[in-house]
């Protein structure tokens, strides 16, 4: 993985270079974002639902215990929109949409379609990976933003709803509007935008460099999907950390 | 990208190409020139590196060693592409899967905004009617035979209008028909544009119907280069046994 590096800052700093000409390619553009977006709505807010639902179920009984019960709401909403949905969300979006971008422009190349927008001088960073990444990296985080809602609407209701914890909606969400602050938003969303770029990237970079037939584009899948967790997982760490220093 | 206006053909040169992959050398120190506006087929069994050295002739691969010149100047010259038309027809058509028909033909056309729309819609219908697949717009290529498939890359080639076409086994897949109407829009497009036309093939017929020049290749290597009835004339043992090889035993 770490050998290619140098090909996808490569790549990356190559569909930079052709933003001025999203506009033109706004259609494809349109096309992806729909594919990122209503396509993995419904995904989004069921997994979020969950999270947030089960990130209430292990922390509450123990706060309740500790007579911290009127803290859950601010513990849930702070761990779900800053740290649990940009990366579960990320993860999700790896797997669903990096991995269909790696398979389609994997095929692509071992079926000579990329050759032939060369030789028709068109160049394949323009046509397919520029409007890839600019859908995802506006889509991911838009995404976020129905994850951090639903989640936290999934926490408030196992609060309510659970014997153990036993913390009212009302409170539940007073709390977490007293606590979360649009800085604590924000810092989810600059993750994910980060983890969209790294998802784009390495789907495309995977995808161009397939060679040999089906097991060839199974690979790249395969590399695809890991490489961008795996990046996402230690990128995290040091976003994370770059992010609390700024807030400091 | 403005539209190239030159409508004059282009002079190819191949200078010692040589290219490998991995310890495999396919094309050892290949050279040969192509005339402005001549139809040069390139002939050979399958493996000789044909293909490949058409790769390169496009600007796709990179050689190890050796030039390849458009007009003098090197292939992968900055702005050369803005300045010289060229198209390629691929052996599979390498049709874009996830557009239409019509999508595919007028590719080049939209991408580069060389045409309103409208012109655009007039174009693709006249070359896809040119090539025998009128109305079939609005098809994908997942419904279209590999010979249709074909016949769709070239209708997308002559949208071009090339200074330089470059076709990898025009007629493989096809029936005898089609073949021969392949054939004959190759002489045609040449006739209508004057573009230089380089052929690879081991299609004897359409080497021989076609042809101005034809080079033998075997192996990496040229082996015979000259005007069909220079060919039919060869010494050469290789050359003479691809050129009259049939199906009946030997004795």
């Amino acid at each position: 993985m770490f050998r290619d590096i140098g090909g996808l800052v490569l790549l990356f700093w190559r569909t930079l270079q052709a933003l001025p000409l999203a506009f033109r390619h706004r259609r494809k553009v349109l096309e992806q974002f729909y594919e990122v977006g209503l396509g993995s709505l419904l995904m989004v807010c069921i997994l979020s639902f969950f999270i947030g639902g089960v990130l209430a179920l292990e922390i509450g009984p123990v706060m309740v215990e500790r007579g911290l019960a009127n803290y859950l709401g601010g513990i849930v909403g702070l761990g779900l929109c800053r740290e649990l949905a940009p990366v579960l969300m990320a993860v999700l979006i790896a797997g669903r949409i990096g991995s269909a971008m790696a398979a389609e422009i994997g095929s692509m190349a071992v079926y000579q379609e990329i050759d032939a927008l060369r030789t028709m001088n068109i160049n394949p960073i323009h046509y397919l990976v520029l409007p890839r990444i600019i859908a995802i990296a506006v889509g991911l985080p838009m995404l976020l933003i129905f994850a951090d809602l639903v989640g936290w609407m999934g926490g408030a209701l196992v609060c309510s709803t659970n014997q153990q914890v036993a913390v009212g909606m009302q409170s539940f969400l007073s709390n977490l509007r007293s606590t979360v602050e649009i800085q604590d938003v924000f810092h989810g969303l600059i993750k994910t935008f980060v983890f969209a770029l790294i998802i784009g990237t390495v789907s495309c970079h995977q995808g161009l460099a397939t060679i040999g037939g089906p097991r060839g584009i199974g690979r790249t899948v395969t590399k695809a999907v890991v490489n961008s967790i795996v990046l996402i997982l230690i990128l995290d760490y040091f976003l994370t950390h770059l992010l609390v220093q700024i807030e400091k | 990208m403005s539209a190239p206006t030159n409508h004059e053909s282009v002079r190819v040169e191949v200078r010692g190409l040589r290219k490998s992959f991995a310890d495999h050398e396919v094309l050892r120190g290949v050279s040969f020139t192509v005339e402005r506006g001549e139809i040069f087929v390139l002939m050979g069994p399958s493996g000789s590196g044909k293909s490949v050295l058409l790769k390169h002739i496009i600007g796709l691969e990179e050689p190890d060693a050796g030039e390849l010149l458009l007009e003098g100047q090197g292939i992968h010259t900055e702005g050369l592409r803005d300045r010289y038309r060229m198209a390629m027809v691929f052996q599979s058509g390498a049709l874009l899967n996830s557009l239409t028909v019509g999508e595919n033909v007028g590719l080049y056309l939209r991408e580069h905004r060389l045409r309103p729309e409208p012109d655009i819609r007039r174009i693709i219908a006249e070359k896809l009617d040119i090539v025998g697949l009128k109305g079939t717009e609005e098809k994908i290529p997942a419904e279209l035979s590999g010979g249709m498939k074909k016949r769709v890359a070239l209708a997308r080639a002559l949208v071009i209008e090339p200074q330089l076409i470059l076709y990898d086994e025009p007629t493989s897949e096809l029936d005898p028909l089609i073949a021969i109407t392949i054939g004959q829009e190759i002489l045609a497009l040449r006739e209508r544009t004057h573009a230089t036309s380089i052929v690879v093939t081991h299609d004897r017929d359409l080497a021989f119907g076609i042809a101005d020049r034809i080079a033998m290749i075997a192996d990496g290597e040229i082996l015979e280069i000259g005007r069909p009835e220079d060919l039919r004339r060869s010494q050469h043992p290789l050359v003479r046994k691809f050129l009259t090889a049939d199906f009946k035993p030997k004795p």
